[in-house]
């Protein structure tokens, strides 16, 4: 997919320690995962905080800003009432806004639940679902403001964060691969798990980034990078259900393929949707105690361990 | 609300992974509420894994958290080849403890380094720090990377790696890749013993308590797969048998839910339970640095000593990750050959932040009917609300930043997984009079 260029206004030709792009990272709904893909840049990170200010980045740093923000990282699906307020704020107090990982750019797989299935779900897990608040829906950053750059992934690839944020500093358009894991995987060399394995593979019609991380070892792709743009995905998904490539497999097996970290995401959702392989509403309710609210006086320790009493 | 309440906050807790605060009330002197508060949004794993395979509940689970996906990865598997009877190969159980030192070794570094030496140096964060210590946050860094690229050689990327698979692995790595970072190894041990001592040297706020606390125990290795469930009050449970001791409760505060003992009462999981129960099967040179510490009972007893328990796992984890690739033949078969069958797959190992139970109901299908994941931060929940309310009272009359600080920096103590137990930290005090 195309990106937008980043304006370039924010940024000082001659960053110095004075003058850096404030830099923000927040989350919503998600693992932390692709903000720890930047702590995981071991070799760049000291380097980086020199060139950039990073002033909100709760994971790393006491130090908060609420903004405003030169560039603001966001991890995360909006899943709660709270977060929709909160990302509209964030969108005012920044210039350059980049979702990063599978749940901004693509709902995550929390996104698959339906409206219809909210009120299942958060009984498969609390026993009084009414203390917890969330959306219906959890929903990716562009439903609710508008966005200026994504990274995909599940999670992000460092070498694009790195793109991303150099792009930033002089002002060009990052240069993101929009082609295939499939062609990824021909330039790597390495052997189709669909011809030689069987494997069901989405690397044809999943946007590379990652590597071709799945392939290269032995397994078939599954679609951290969402789809490529103008893929054949209907194509693909008929052919693993009636082609002859593959044996045995049904037609809900098919659509579960589908139905992960960008499974809420057009057009792998239309499969999942057409195929079989939503989630399933979990067979009984929370199994958890409570919820307690008789009193909120702090839990003590039990008796001393030497005590024989102590034993369960 | 009394007059002369006073209520101490923490909104947002930094440096921990995920969303909370605290809310602390004090009446009278004394600390009324401790409520540690995660509003994380819930995500609904246990929802979201139904209807699934055993294989891909195993990448589903991992996404629970980018810190420690291997955890969620590890007991899945177990739970579902413990169901299933499958009996894997020597050389793949060997490459699991060498995945799971990975993980250790990468989590403890960014703890250790990254979210909790600031905190006893004075600093905002490492980046402040490494202003004033630079090469202390640097050789942080490369501890943290070596653990990275052992995931990635095992699992093909860092953070939600790909490789695990019921049966074995899609791949298994051949013993010159593995022998390739050894050289690597070598220096994350030199720089795990070097982080004992830096460990050794921050001062911990005086604080003394006697808690209980639990891990697996295996008397043959330190426990990271396989082990009893044992306690330092006398505890031993099969690792299917979680439920027989623990339960889940909800809490109207707080979107993870909370365990606790059968008879209601906190415990605490992690790095200071595992070096208090299982110090004697630590690896030797592991053994030794604790030993040279002296710090085994202030482990126990100061809840801020975990940096040191870390550092003494890290060691653990590098010299181990030594010694498995030195003895490592790859497996047979990648994957050995295995059939789902219904009923009940159960399984506890130790997460980075302790023990992490994962229970599924496996439907004639051969999918999964329904779930019950219980991380290790649900479970430290209580006891951390215990610790906060012990120690509260001793920094009432400090300045309200000094207090909240001292505080925060408890929480960080236990590494909490807010993202994880969200199924999360702000302080907030309150001080009420009741005259």
């Amino acid at each position: 997919m195309q990106l937008p260029p980043v304006p370039t206004a924010q940024v000082s030709k001659r960053a110095t320690t004075l003058n850096r792009p404030r830099v923000g990272v927040v989350k919503f709904a998600s693992c932390d995962g692709c903000q720890l893909t930047i702590l995981d840049l071991e070799d760049e990170l000291l380097a980086l905080t020199e060139r950039f200010e990073f002033v909100e980045f709760a994971e790393a740093t006491s130090r908060r800003s609420s903004g405003p923000f030169d560039v603001l990282f966001v991890e995360g699906s909006i899943s709660s009432p709270e977060q929709a307020v909160e990302i509209a704020r964030l969108r005012a107090a920044t210039k350059t806004l980049v979702t990063i990982g599978a749940c901004a750019t693509a709902g995550g797989i929390q996104a698959l639940r339906t409206a219809s299935e909210h009120e299942a779900f958060r009984a498969a897990v609390y026993p009084a679902p009414a203390f917890v608040e969330s959306l219906a829906v959890a929903s990716p950053i562009s439903s609710y403001v508008t966005v200026d750059a994504e990274l995909r992934g599940c999670p992000i690839d460092a070498h694009q964060l790195v793109e991303l944020l150099t792009a930033v500093t002089t002002g060009r358009r990052p240069q993101l691969p929009d082609q295939a894991v499939c062609l990824e995987c021909k330039r790597r060399g390495l052997e189709c798990v669909v011809v030689t394995r069987g494997e069901p593979c989405l690397g044809p019609v999943t946007q590379t980034g990652c590597g071709a991380i799945c392939p290269g070892i032995g397994r078939g792709c599954y679609g951290c990078f969402g789809p490529r743009e103008g893929a054949n995905v209907d194509g693909l998904a008929s052919w693993f259900v009636d082609g002859p490539a593959l044996g045995g497999l049904k037609r809900e097996d098919v659509g579960r393929l589908f139905a992960g970290f960008t499974g809420a995401a057009q057009p792998f959702r239309a499969v999942t949707d057409r195929l079989g392989g939503r989630p399933q509403i979990p067979l009984r309710p929370a199994t958890a105690h409570g919820p307690e609210h008789s009193e909120h006086t702090p839990p003590v320790w039990g008796t001393r361990p030497e005590d024989p009493d102590a034993r369960r | 609300m009394h007059a002369g309440d006073l209520r101490f906050q923490v909104q947002n807790l930094t440096r921990v992974e995920g969303e909370g605060s605290l809310h602390l009330l004090v009446r009278d002197g004394m600390v009324a509420e401790a409520r540690l508060q995660i509003f994380e949004a819930p995500r609904y794993f246990e929802a979201l894994v139904a209807g699934r395979t055993p294989d891909e509940v195993l990448d589903i689970v991992s996404r629970i958290c980018g810190i420690c996906p291997v955890a969620y990865q590890m007991s899945a598997v177990h739970a579902f080849e413990d169901l299933f009877e499958v009996k894997v190969e020597p050389s793949t159980r060997a490459l699991r403890r060498l995945l799971y030192c990975a993980e250790w070794i990468e989590s403890h570094a960014l703890h250790i380094y990254l979210l909790h030496a600031p905190d006893f140096l004075g600093y905002p964060s490492a980046v402040e720090l490494a202003r004033d210590h630079r090469q202390l946050v640097a050789d942080g860094l490369r501890l943290k990377q070596i653990g990275n690229r052992l995931l990635g050689l095992l699992g093909g990327r860092a953070i939600h790696p790909v490789s695990v698979r019921v049966g074995g692995w899609s791949r298994a790595p051949r013993r010159a890749q593995l022998l390739a970072m050894r050289p690597a190894l070598e220096e994350g041990l030199r720089l795990a013993r070097a982080t004992v001592d830096v460990a050794l040297g921050l001062t911990p706020p005086v604080f003394e308590r006697e808690p209980r606390l639990v891990a697996l125990h295996n008397p043959t290795e330190y426990p990271m797969n396989e082990g009893r469930i044992v306690s330092n009050d006398g505890l031993a449970l099969a690792p299917q048998a979680w439920g027989e001791a623990f339960h889940e409760v909800q809490v109207p505060w707080s979107n993870a839910l909370q365990a606790r003992g059968s008879d209601n009462l906190p415990y605490l999981l992690g790095p200071a339970a595992r070096i208090e129960l299982d110090h004697e099967q630590l690896h030797p040179i592991a053994r030794a640095a604790l030993d040279a510490s002296g710090a085994l009972e202030s482990i126990r007893l100061n809840p801020y000593r975990s940096i040191v328990a870390r550092a003494i796992e890290l060691v653990h984890a590098t010299a181990e990750a030594i010694d498995i690739m030195d003895a490592y033949i790859p497996p047979e078969q990648a994957a050995v050959a295995w059939e789902p069958r219904p009923g009940i797959a159960a399984w506890a190992t130790e997460a980075p932040r302790g023990l992490l139970f994962h229970r599924y109901e496996v439907g004639e299908d051969g999918k999964v009917a329904a779930a019950t994941i219980v991380p290790p931060t649900s479970q430290n929940q209580a006891a951390i609300e215990a610790d906060i309310a012990a120690f509260a009272p001793r920094v009432l009359d400090l300045p309200m930043d000094a207090a909240t600080h001292t505080l925060e920096q408890l929480i960080r103590s236990y590494d909490p997984c807010i993202s994880c137990a969200t199924h999360f930290l702000d302080l907030s005090v309150r001080r009420e009079a009741t005259s």
